[in-house]
């Protein structure tokens, strides 16, 4: 049993067979809909969120929700509803998620911040440009880039394909490409890896720029999906995007990362909470035994990792 | 000479001990008296740790005896031993690793005791030394881990240390932490204890022992009162290291010059340089420099100019979630690479093959690679430098904890790679290894205090260069 990721699986399949347990089986296809549109978007923050603690101790990326409110915003600023310009506003989501990515990592390289500090205080600035440009307008997406975010194919909805699709390639390249493994040795020992040859600056510099580039797409789709960007769009994701990584089985010290777990708790983030909100448990109640349930599982996950 | 009126603490009678047809110890009588410092010179293989050995338990004698004052055995009599090779549990902390050889420790708030225990044997011998004692001993220095086993053979642990061996405890210390510690042994010897005391550099030696023990082929060859040795007399004592075999293969010719740096450290094509002088004089810091200098953080490309063997693994060479493969084959994935996906084939078929060819004692090399022993991690280090295409080979004293056959083997290597054009920097603690080398470099205080060529790489040449500083303050 050393595939860590098993335990986020097997804990999303208890969630959801207790969900359905109160209902005697119906609704299953929907609860499991669901949970897949919303998974996806902590998926994809998660996803990058894991290259980053692959990075090693001290690699986080605490800028994801401004990066989502920031990129969101502006795209749909310039979109401006119109259709026929959902390109364009990726385009600018994406630009956006490599700005914030540049900037971080100058932040952290040049001035030789801790990348918790760079990343928090760099999220006030970005944070501040998304209320500065739109002054809290709430602005619809163009309507073919609402139904495609929305919409579904082959049964399973489009955010969630586009999750599948970028937990793939995040996989290809973390085990098979050569970037991948000079992230993985980064993390395992930063000095050890320079001196084996490997251009650790180039990997952390675009290792940041990937989270916030898969941010500014999480984001992108959520306001997509959401009917518009609202500037608290992103909160729930800064701990979100630790904790799937942390519950899919990853290694928080970094040069071990876990992609398949990562949609495992993604998944299991969403179906706790509907399972404890279907049994009726309040607010408090709620967080409190969410989590009680993230700490048993990081436990059975890394315990078992220890012995392997 | 009140020592000397007491009864001895250990005494052994014409002591022996045989490996197989290998006298590794061939009769040796010596006795320990409170208060004594005796200082064991002696070429490697000379017999010092044999001779360790035998004083401390850890083998028994072929034949004559060893006979302690107290008790039976070794620990009855208080005696401990720190080794060169660090023998600490990397993933425990600094306390942790004093229960292990403190076995009263136990009950409820045991960690409190040896928190306390090891943190006051610190403070006494190496006073601001910046270690906690919850510290895990994989966060520390290699000096830091010396640190802390030092302390942990001089601490209480129950009874009272009563004679330390201490096997090259400086080789990793710098000098002020270096001098430190014989403060600490002059102090303990004042107060009765006992310390033998091994190292090559011979300054040390002249500094703390009051009794000078030379061994060589097994055998005592002098033993004096520090007083009546001379410098020179206690090198000449000693004897050469035969070095015929390497120079019969120095080659002799080299291409144009490829290093050059500011500090004054060149090479040229096809050479084997060697960085020498006493430990922590800047050959480690050199090396790392030149390295850095010669790479890029930010661009690898499919052939790269330098490879670097680390000496201390833990830090500076291995990764250690990998397997075998993975760690050997980290610094030519360029190289093979399509689409800058790596090709897995090459790359096992490179592991493979370094694998034969190194001798790495395991069934698959898919293997996690801290399933293997220290040597067998640092082969597995130098098959990644070898393996790489780069011109510029440079060795941070790479042969820590590799056994003998083994340094022979890689000894032969590097001459093949040499002479097939390769350029090797090779620091060494072992000034053994470096006169092998066709042109060393002698480093003091951070400078190269002599660089010398062909027949002035001598034993004697390297231990002038690297003491006369000492000898001027």
């Amino acid at each position: 049993m050393n595939k860590p990721w098993i335990w986020a699986w097997l804990a999303a399949a208890l969630a959801f067979s207790a969900t359905l347990g109160l209902t005697s089986g119906r609704g299953a296809s929907e609860l499991a809909y669901a949970a897949l549109s919303f998974g996806a978007f902590a998926a994809i923050v998660g996803l990058g969120q894991m290259l980053v603690i692959t990075l090693g101790p001290g690699n986080v990326d605490l800028s994801i929700p401004a990066t989502m409110t920031l990129a969101a915003t502006l795209a749909l600023k310039a979109m401006g509803g119109n259709p026929g310009t959902a390109l364009m506003g990726l385009g600018i989501a994406l630009s956006v998620g490599v700005a914030v990515g540049v900037a971080n990592y100058a932040l952290i390289f040049l001035l030789r911040l801790p990348p918790i500090i760079a990343t928090l205080a760099a999220s006030l600035v970005y944070q501040s440009f998304a209320i500065w440009s739109n002054r809290g307008l709430r602005i619809k997406p163009p309507q073919d880039l609402a139904d495609f975010s929305t919409g579904r194919l082959l049964g399973l909805p489009n955010v969630a394909w586009v999750g599948l699709v970028l937990a793939c390639i995040t996989w290809v390249v973390l085990e098979r490409s050569v970037w991948g493994r000079w992230l993985l040795a980064s993390g395992q020992n930063l000095r050890a890896a320079r001196l084996a040859g490997i251009p650790v600056e180039l990997v952390r510099a675009s290792t940041y720029v990937t989270v916030a580039v898969f941010a500014a797409i999480a984001g992108f789709l959520l306001a997509s999906f959401s009917g518009g960007a609202a500037l608290n769009m992103g909160a729930e994701y800064l701990l979100m995007s630790i904790a799937v990584v942390v519950i899919g089985g990853s290694s928080i010290a970094g040069g071990d990362s876990n992609v398949p777990g990562v949609w495992g708790a993604a998944l299991f983030m969403f179906l706790v909470v509907s399972m404890l909100n279907s049994y009726g448990a309040g607010a408090g109640v709620r967080n409190v035994l969410t989590g009680t349930i993230i700490i048993g599982i990081v436990i059975a996950a890394s315990s078992r990792r220890i012995r392997a | 000479m009140t020592a000397q009126e007491s009864a001895p603490l250990v005494t052994l009678t014409d002591a022996a001990r045989h490996f197989g047809p290998v006298r590794a110890l061939d009769g040796v009588s010596l006795s320990v008296f409170p208060g004594d410092c005796i200082g064991l010179v002696g070429h490697n293989g000379a017999g010092k740790s044999t001779l360790v050995n035998l004083v401390n338990g850890g083998l028994p004698p072929s034949s004559g005896e060893v006979r302690f004052d107290l008790g039976e055995t070794a620990l009855d009599a208080g005696v401990r031993s720190v080794f060169q090779e660090l023998s600490l549990c990397p993933n425990l902390t600094v306390a942790e690793n004093l229960r292990i050889s403190h076995m009263e420790l136990k009950g409820f708030g045991w960690r409190r005791t040896a928190r306390a225990e090891i943190a006051e044997t610190l403070d006494m011998v190496f006073p601001d030394h910046g270690i906690t004692s919850d510290a895990e001993v994989d966060t520390l220095s290699i000096a830091q881990r010396q640190m802390v086993e030092i302390a942990i053979g001089f601490a209480p642990r129950g009874q009272s240390a009563r004679l330390v061996i201490l096997d090259e405890p400086t080789s990793s210390l710098d000098a002020g932490i270096a001098d430190q510690l014989l403060q600490h042994i002059k102090r303990f010897c004042l107060g009765g204890g006992s310390v033998i005391f091994i190292s090559h550099m011979l300054g040390e030696i002249f500094d703390v022992a009051n009794r000078i023990i030379v061994l060589k082929d097994g055998k005592i060859v002098a033993e004096k009162p520090t007083a009546d040795f001379t410098r020179q007399g206690l090198v000449d004592a000693m004897g050469h290291v035969a070095t015929e075999t390497a120079e019969a293969e120095r080659t002799g010719t080299f291409g144009a010059e490829v290093v050059r740096t500011d500090q004054g450290l060149a090479a040229r094509q096809g050479e084997v340089v060697g960085l020498s002088g006493l430990a922590g004089h800047g050959q480690a810091a050199a090396l790392a420099k030149l390295y850095l200098s010669q790479s890029s953080s930010w661009r690898a490309g499919r052939s790269p100019q330098v490879a670097f063997v680390a000496g201390d693994r833990q830090s500076d060479g291995i990764l250690p979630l990998w397997s075998i493969l993975r760690n050997m084959t980290v610094s030519i994935l360029p190289k093979d690479a399509r689409f800058g996906l790596v090709d897995r084939q090459a790359e096992q078929k490179v592991a493979e093959d370094w694998k034969t060819r190194i001798g790495i004692r395991t069934d698959d090399i898919t293997n996690p690679l801290l399933s293997l022993s220290g040597g067998n991690q640092q082969k597995v280090l130098f098959a990644r430098a070898l393996a790489s295409p780069a011109p510029i080979v440079i060795m941070d004293d790479p042969m820590r904890g590799v056994d003998v056959g083994t340094k022979q083997d890689v000894y032969a290597m590097i001459r093949t790679e040499a002479a097939a054009g390769r350029t090797f920097l090779w620091y060494s603690t072992e000034t053994e290894e470096v006169c092998q080398c066709d042109r060393v470099f002698v480093f003091r205080n951070g400078e190269i205090s002599a660089e010398l060529t062909g027949a002035e790489i001598t034993e004697e040449k390297i231990l002038e260069a690297s003491f006369e500083m000492q000898e001027a303050s």
